[in-house]
């Protein structure tokens, strides 16, 4: 909220600037946005009239014009086309500077002497650029010679102010002046709200009804005789700083009020009021065209304000063009309500049409408010000469909100923050927010209905707190029983495998969790695969991001796409994620997976090698890779499930080519996915110390014929069981195909290294094992020694 | 003969001057000292000797041998010492030339800075915590105060499964679950993702990372949680680091405030990463609200808190000078790469 200076002034006396007052509110409570200090800028720019304007003589969109700035007639050059001669308007004189570091001097514009520059609202940082027209044209009364800040009143600047949703009073000039009153310790003025009625009374001209308790109060004035005409000078300028535009004397006063008190009014043409009966309650299913020209959509959800026939407004939110006040407007009714916070947000947010006045009603303001800010707009009318207030209020009001009591000591309140401050000053603090106390045994605190945030004897520590200074509050260590921190061993593991990853040279992604479920069909998952059973998002940003993925493999293709598409050739990387899988109950099985992804200069055996670092660094046991020709992600030939104690704990391989079709890439791309709490299952982090072998070992070569067909898990799996005790490591150090080897037949060949624990070997005793395992290869896969 | 002696000394001395390779030398030592050598004749001719003249010949002669073989081993070690060199030159290589690197990869830039928050907070004996991102209403909202129709949970910001289940928009429902499940003294952070239905730009990701800590035991003040979150500050940012506490509202804590630190790249003198202030908010911080704490079953009346939480990619962004979120989600090596 833009809180212009000045304003703020006539409520404090302070004599502080705008920065340290800026700086004290941000540090008791009130955050400040922005400090905007237009007129700093603006140097030598003073109202002027136009006497004389005249085509210039070398060019069509020129004009010259003789300018009266009281000490001279003064000759200048402008390319604007809304302007003409009596009109009074900002002018730059020579030597003058405009926000921006703009300097005008005097100078020639195509032949013709032009000693400075007409300004527009956007130069003189008032506007957008966009949002104006040609020259800022200023009222016919204003005084021509005088400083253009003082017209306009930048001389103050403005602070523009976030709001928090607790703090509805503070939607205000008088709530701010409150605040600032109660950090600097000064005082804080009255408003003023004393007027003079006519002999009439409202009731005789109008009635209200109130059918919906989502209206607290609703209060009416009636001012009639009315002259409809531009508001003073000195209003427009702490409306236009304080961001609202200026309009006619009537809309200018409730938007006055709105910003000084926070409680937004509205104005009726009494004359549009049909049956002169005013009706509170819930709109019907009915179209509605709004003050900004807009027809609408209402529902049952909102509340209407209705004469006789017709919704003549949408209560708290914009008035309706049927009732609007217009030129010829004489009498107008004052509307003076509390509508409820929510009731106003949802209908603000279905309708798209967030408002000044609906954005201070959604934070549900103080019903007692109402009466303050109707008499305060009264007072404006009668003064301001705008018309004739009509005796009587109409107040509609039945559950009163009264100030509530909280009680807490001052004990508890120093040993909640760690501070020792005196009850007294505790006292003077809260007697600085509006707070009456009692000082009993505890402090018993009256608070005002405009502070409904304060419930709790929390609340008022933190009003005690943030006045006392949070700055000033001792920084101290955690006091009582020392606390050790914990890691559990999942937390261990995960370290593990990170940092196998990257030893393994890959890098770490980070992906979004959701995807679209068009994936699946991009990664060729069956029809009847149980990934497609998702959970999916009710309000996603797109398709695109519409379920909670259930693999990561359509993740890391993305990643892969993206890097290879741009050229990272080598790209390997891996990311740790969470998988969400719909398993029926309210939430989803969140399963930590690991992916890895690998394309370039690799093969299938190199990212085969990187799952083997993790197996060896995590020491799980019992793993087997084990064909798989199904799986239509993968190249039928050259993919695996991974299985750990006979459970799958994932899948490696190489990626289909169609799949990689999907995904525009032409390089081969290899991928594992690894269910981390499998693995983590049949880990081992204690590691244990085998003695080094104190007997020497025996080396034998082995080289086979077998058919292509055969793993050599399989051969391997006859070598361990055969070898068993004396084997120590089996080396498949060759696999050749080609000349001397027969169609459809390889040679692999091992170093098997045997060795006991207990004893030298004699060859004797290596002999009978090997010659078994020769013969069992023989006999079981058809092997034949080379 | 002794004549002949010296003379095959000067001779072969002579002659051991010239070699310049051992096979020159090997040369030498077989022309004087092999078999068939001329020294070996001579020694062979001993015996046509007088009786009296053969040990003094004899003695000449070997003192020959030893000065000649003395020679050559000296002329030997000289030679290798040549050969060394000479090979040691043609060994000279570039060594400017790069070295052959084992690659190694790297982790996210986000992983390492929250690597090195965990670690202060470990060492102030916080336990890192986790909880579900599919989360219930009830634990992302009811349970931290925030009732139906509270502006913060407008359908705008948060991701909805269904009525009751939410994508969680914070960390701070894992303070329920761990207050439910552990009695105090508790000390934990929770890091992980959360989401908003933001839609991505440079400064907007719809999923982000926070950190969320709570301590909740007998005696736990605000000046608890100032000093803290200032020894955190100091520990992350530079031991010259301060902080300042400003007042603000959640519904979760009560009092509630905004942290700001110095800014860590001008040291608080004013520069373009910290627009000028000298300043750099980074976390959100309070005292538990009471509602809070029973919601996850502890009496306020016995115990209190304090909760804070931060924004990861926010303070990785500043610190890196990272001026597009979304180049952390969109894993180009050469960004990933850097850290």
């Amino acid at each position: 909220m833009k809180v212009p200076y000045s304003w703020l002034q006539d409520y404090v006396d302070i004599d502080k600037s705008i920065y340290e007052v800026a700086d004290k509110l941000t540090l008791t409570g009130s955050k400040v946005e922005e400090v905007i200090d237009k007129g700093k800028e603006i140097d030598k720019v003073v109202a002027g009239k136009i006497i004389k304007t005249e085509k210039h003589p070398n060019a069509d969109k020129l004009t010259v014009c003789q300018i009266d700035v009281k000490t001279e007639t003064i000759q200048i050059v402008t390319g604007a086309d809304n302007i003409k001669e009596g009109d009074i308007i900002p002018v730059a004189l020579h030597g003058s500077s405009l926000p921006g570091g703009v300097k005008i001097k005097k100078g020639k514009l195509r032949g013709v002497e032009s000693n400075g520059m007409l300004c527009s609202e956007a130069e003189l940082g008032l506007a957008d650029e966009d949002s104006v027209h040609g020259i800022m044209i200023l009222d016919q009364n204003t005084p021509i010679g005088v400083d253009i800040k003082e017209i306009l009143g930048l001389n103050g600047g403005v602070i523009d102010f976030e709001i928090t949703s607790n703090r509805a009073d503070c939607f205000s000039i008088y709530g701010i002046a409150r605040e600032t009153a109660a950090s600097f310790g000064c005082d804080l003025k009255n408003i003023e709200t004393d007027y003079k009625t006519n002999d009439e009374n409202i009731n005789d001209y109008l009635s209200v009804k109130v059918d919906t308790p989502l209206c607290r109060r609703y209060m009416a004035k009636m001012i009639k005789n009315i002259k409809i005409g531009p508001s003073p000078e000195w209003m427009q300028a702490k409306l236009n700083e304080a961001g609202v535009r200026p309009i006619n004397n009537v809309v200018d006063v409730t938007n006055y009020v709105m910003l000084e008190l926070g409680q937004p009014l509205h104005a009726f043409d009494f004359n549009n009021i049909g049956g002169k009966e005013i009706v509170v309650k819930m709109a019907n299913d009915e179209k509605f065209t709004t003050l900004d020209e807009v027809e609408r959509q209402l529902d049952s959800s909102m509340i209407v304000i209705s004469d006789k026939e017709k919704a003549i407004a949408i209560a708290g939110i914009m008035g309706g063009q049927n009732s609007e006040v217009t030129e010829n407007t004489n009498t107008i009714v004052l509307e003076c309500a509390n509508f409820d916070g929510v009731t106003t947000r949802i209908a603000s947010k279905k309708l798209g049409l967030r408002t000044e006045a609906s954005s201070r009603f959604e934070k549900d303001l103080d019903p007692n408010l109402v009466e303050i800010a109707a008499n305060r707009a009264c007072y404006l009318f009668e003064t301001l000469g705008v018309g004739e207030v009509v005796g009587g209020t109409i107040d509609i009001y039945n559950e009163k909100v009264e100030p509530h009591y909280v009680k807490v000591s001052p004990e508890w309140i120093n040993r909640f923050l760690g501070t020792d401050i005196k009850t007294e000053d505790m006292i003077k603090m809260l007697n600085r927010l509006g707070m009456e106390v009692e000082d009993k045994e505890e402090l018993v605190i009256k608070v005002p209905t405009f502070r409904q945030d304060v419930k709790i004897k929390e609340d008022v520590a933190e009003e005690i707190a943030r006045l006392y200074g949070y700055d000033i509050i001792p920084s101290e260590k955690i006091l009582g029983e020392a606390v050790e921190a914990e890691i559990t061993r999942e937390q261990k593991l995960i370290e593990t495998v990170k940092s196998t990853m990257v030893a393994s040279s890959l890098y770490e992604a980070l992906t979004y969790s959701f995807y679209s479920p068009k994936v699946f069909d991009k990664i060729n998952l069956n029809n009847d695969s149980e990934l497609r059973n998702t959970i999916s998002i009710s309000n996603p940003l797109g398709e695109d991001f519409s379920i909670m993925r259930t693999t990561l493999i359509p993740s890391i293709l993305e990643v892969m796409q993206r890097n290879i598409l741009r050229d990272n050739k080598e790209a390997r990387v891996f990311e740790i994620g969470k998988v969400y899988l719909n398993v029926g109950e309210d939430l989803p099985d969140e399963r930590q997976k690991l992916i890895i992804a690998m394309a370039g200069n690799v093969d299938f055996y190199d990212i085969k090698g990187v799952v083997e670092n993790l197996i060896e660094a995590l020491s799980v046991d019992k793993v087997d890779f084990e064909r798989e020709t199904q799986n239509p992600t993968f190249h039928p030939g050259r993919c695996a499930n991974i299985l750990v104690r006979r459970k799958n704990a994932g899948v490696i391989g190489e990626i289909h080519p169609d799949v990689l079709e999907n995904y525009d890439l032409e390089e081969r791309v290899y991928v594992a996915e690894i269910d981390l709490g499998i693995f983590f299952d049949a880990a081992k982090l204690e590691k244990k110390y085998k003695p080094l072998p104190k007997y020497p070992a025996i080396l034998r070569d082995m080289a086979l014929l077998v058919e292509d067909s055969v793993e050599v898990k399989k051969i391997e799996d006859i070598m361990r069981k055969l070898g068993k005790g004396i084997i120590e490591e089996i080396k498949l150090f060759d696999v050749y195909k080609g000349k001397q080897i027969p169609e459809g037949f390889k040679s692999v060949a091992y170093s098997l290294i045997y060795r006991a624990d207990d004893r030298t070997l004699t060859d004797e005793d290596v002999n009978k094992v090997h010659d078994a395992i020769v013969k069992e290869l023989e006999t079981k896969l058809n092997a034949k020694l080379r | 003969m002794r004549d002949k002696l010296e003379q095959i000394k000067v001779e072969a001395l002579e002659k051991l001057k010239e070699c310049q390779t051992s096979q020159m030398l090997d040369e030498v030592r077989v022309k004087y000292l092999g078999k068939k050598g001329e020294l070996t004749a001579i020694l062979r001719g001993m015996g046509q000797l007088s009786a009296e003249e053969r040990p003094i010949v004899g003695k000449i002669a070997n003192e020959v041998r030893e000065t000649i073989e003395n020679a050559i081993q000296e002329a030997l070690k000289e030679i290798k010492n040549k050969e060394k060199n000479y090979r040691l030159s043609l060994e000279t290589i570039d060594v400017t030339m790069p070295g052959k690197r084992n690659k190694i990869g790297g982790l996210h830039p986000l992983t390492k800075a929250l690597d090195e928050i965990k670690e202060i907070f470990i060492g102030m004996g916080f336990s890192v915590a986790e909880g579900p991102e599919v989360e219930l209403d009830y634990y992302n909202f009811e349970a931290l105060n925030i009732p139906k129709n509270h502006p913060a949970r407008d359908e705008q910001d948060t991701f909805y499964i269904n009525q009751n289940v939410v994508l969680r928009t914070q960390t701070s429902p894992v303070q329920i679950r761990v207050m439910e499940n552990k009695k105090p003294p508790i000390r934990i952070i929770a890091p992980g993702r959360v989401y908003r239905s933001d839609t991505a730009d440079a400064t907007h990701s719809p999923i982000f990372h926070q950190i969320e800590g709570l301590v909740v035991d007998k005696g736990i003040t605000m000046a608890s949680l100032k000093g803290t979150l200032d020894t955190f500050a100091k520990r992350m940012f530079g031991e010259k680091t301060r902080t300042k506490f400003r007042p603000h509202h959640f519904p979760f804590t009560e009092p509630s405030a905004e942290v700001d630190v110095s800014c860590f790249v001008c040291g608080g003198e004013g520069c373009r990463v910290c627009k000028g202030s000298g300043w750099i908010e980074i976390l959100g911080c309070g005292m538990v609200h009471p509602d809070v704490l029973r919601a996850g079953g502890i009496d306020p009346d016995v115990y209190s808190g304090f909760a804070f939480g931060l924004g990861l990619e926010r303070i990785v962004m500043i610190k890196y000078g990272i001026d597009d979120i979304r180049l952390f989600y969109e894993n180009d090596v050469r960004f990933l790469k850097q850290f």
